[in-house]
């Protein structure tokens, strides 16, 4: 449905990606992951036509972005991140103002916008004006404007952003949903959300694709690295969690001597010295007395092993790990979802370090606490 | 051109939602009011000619200050709130967003033109005025109002500020219609040049009660031209 190849896009003075490559297949929910300008609204503004690229080709429901322009944003429905709205016009005329520019004949034009008003429970502000409802409700109008004319393709930037938990749970149901019948590609940096909602994550990271990570009922599944092409499949391993006190760099080919051991991950810098491993090893091989003897022998400090699922937070880090870029670490602490998603959690998080790569990511328990309530 | 009229009729509800369109009207209706009242009364008292004439002159320059006042937002507006990003992601074309939105600027002073109706009536109660003159006038107005307009939508689109929209618009205005004053102090073939380059200049025959086809195509493609530029500079913002 989506196939972009090599893309690229450079302002003067910065490239903000640069040879961006990836497919969606129709009817996949992605996720497009990565910290703050690390390019996702650039790539999503490429798709919707809004901007050209200065290389590289984006195909749309058949067509190319460049070459049939009108025909690609009729297949798509766009939420731009900061919810553009007329603010002195009524939800319903909104988007029948919206139907209308989209193409939607008149005949069903009335049908289709009382659908995304039901759809994104808007009914009874159907005759508000769009100045006077709240940050939730705009932001679903926005979403509204986005389904009114049925497209193949939904491309959502940040579409759960200054929503209370109660409506982010009811928007992330509505985009699950919408799988399937629809293509949708959505960006966040909340990453319990994306492994909620998506069947596939592409980690974007300064420009470049840093991998991709599939996911099987909001596990991990399958990790591809985007640059050397590697591809880790843990539905047919084990992982073990592991902190050592010792050097990081000494300990992965060590353990990766093991031969049952597939993959060594590093995790986070625990403590001085210590840090957090998932190791990775080949399915119903118990390794844990090889490990332990291992480490012990080789005199590092084995503090914690038990047996984990890799969350998504693990495969993020993993692959942006490379030079995570300075002022990304400084910008997520002053987004405002993330304190909605922290204040409603109420465990420790599993790692309770204050690094600031943390700050921006939630364990999967939060969601689960989340849909509890 | 389809989408054109969705886009018209969105601008014309946005001005008339907003105080805009009727502080734009009183304003308008009341200057007019004001110079009509002021000429009829000197006409009565000095058995001047019972023409539109001076009116309409009064209303060309009144346009220098109220058509940037009319286009500010068109363009600003959508910018500074984001919504130029649905627009341009929507199946429409560039031009059809220009053409509506111009369209609808144009709606918006042709009735404030119709609020000065009352005037030629007055004058058709009071005394045996020409009527040709007074609808020639009408037109050269609309025709003029189109220029000036078409220049503001320009000015909207290079801004997401209206009030820098609107100055720009004016400086602009208020530099054609003064360079032809300009047109007595030099040589005749430039002074030719300066003439024909103001916009106010063209609208002297039409204000006569005169319709030649070269003022009718200078204003025409002046309109053209301008919509055509503001078409180049809303797609330029897509290379920024």
């Amino acid at each position: 449905m989506i196939q972009v190849e090599n893309l690229t896009k450079r302002y003067s003075g910065f490239t903000a990606i640069e040879n961006v490559t990836f497919k969606v297949d129709e009817g996949e929910v992605i996720g497009f992951l990565g910290p703050n300008g690390a390019g996702k609204t650039t790539t999503m503004r490429i798709l919707t036509c809004f901007m050209p690229a200065t290389d590289g080709t984006a195909k749309v429901a058949g067509y190319d972005v460049n070459r049939d322009p009108l025909k690609v944003r009729r297949s798509i429905g766009y939420l731009p991140e900061n919810v553009p709205l007329y603010t002195e016009m009524s939800v319903e005329g909104y988007l029948d103002f919206m139907a209308k520019i989209k193409g939607v004949p008149r005949s069903i034009r009335h049908e289709r916008v009382n659908y995304a008003i039901e759809a994104c429970g808007l009914d009874i502000f159907r005759n508000r004006l769009i100045g006077k409802l709240s940050k939730g409700y705009r932001q679903r109008v926005g979403l509204a404007q986005s389904l009114v004319h049925d497209p193949k393709v939904l491309i959502l930037d940040e579409p759960t952003i200054g929503l209370d938990p109660r409506q982010i749970i009811e928007i992330r149901n509505l985009i699950k949903g919408l799988g399937g019948e629809h293509t949708v590609i959505l960006s966040t940096h909340i990453l319990p959300e994306a492994s909620m909602v998506c069947s596939r994550i592409i980690v974007i990271n300064e420009g470049k694709i840093a991998g991709t990570v599939k996911l099987n009922d909001g596990k991990v599944a399958i990790i591809e690295y985007g640059s050397t092409g590697k591809i880790t499949n843990l539905e047919e391993s084990g992982n073990i969690y592991i902190k050592v006190r010792g050097p990081s760099d000494k300990l992965i080919p060590r353990l990766k001597l093991i031969p049952q051991i597939v993959d060594v991950v590093l995790g986070q810098q625990e403590e001085e010295d210590a840090n957090t491993y998932v190791v990775i090893h080949e399915a119903g091989a118990d390794i844990r007395s090889e490990l332990t003897s291992t480490i012990v022998y080789s005199n590092w400090g084995l503090l914690e092993m038990r047996p984990v699922e890799m969350t998504l937070e693990d495969a993020f880090l993993e692959l942006i790990r490379e030079n995570v870029p300075k002022e990304y670490d400084h910008e997520s602490e002053e987004e405002p979802e993330l304190e909605i998603e922290q204040e409603i959690s109420d465990e420790e998080p599993l790692n309770g370090d204050s690094s600031d790569e943390q700050e921006i990511i939630e364990d999967d328990e939060t969601d689960e606490i989340k849909e509890d309530s | 051109m389809k989408n054109a009229p969705a886009i018209f009729i969105k601008e014309m509800k946005s001005y008339f939602t907003s105080p805009i369109a009727y502080v734009l009207l009183i304003v308008f209706s009341l200057l007019t009011g004001f110079f009509f009242a002021a000429y009829f009364n000197w006409a009565t008292r000095y058995a001047g000619e019972a023409s539109m004439r001076s009116l309409f002159h009064n209303i060309s320059i009144t346009m220098i200050f109220v058509s940037p006042l009319i286009t500010m937002r068109l363009f600003a507006e959508e910018k500074r709130m984001g919504t130029i990003e649905l627009l341009m992601t929507s199946p429409i074309t560039d031009t059809e967003v220009v053409i509506g939105k111009f369209m609808a600027s144009l709606a918006l002073f042709a009735i404030m033109l119709a609020s000065t109706i009352l005037c030629p009536f007055f004058l058709i109660y009071y005394a045996k005025p020409d009527i040709p003159p007074m609808l020639i006038g009408y037109l050269g107005l609309f025709l003029l109002g189109a220029s000036f307009l078409s220049l503001g939508v320009i000015a909207s689109s290079v801004t997401s500020n209206q009030i820098v929209a609107a100055l720009i618009s004016f400086v602009f205005l208020l530099g054609l219609w003064t360079i032809g004053w300009m047109s007595g102090a030099v040589s005749s073939n430039v002074s030719k040049i300066l003439s024909f380059v103001s916009l106010v200049d063209h609208f002297e025959d039409f204000a006569k009660g005169v319709i030649d086809t070269k003022h009718v195509l200078y204003y025409l493609s002046f309109t053209c031209f301008s919509l055509f530029f503001a078409v180049k500079m809303v797609q330029s913002s897509r290379w920024k």
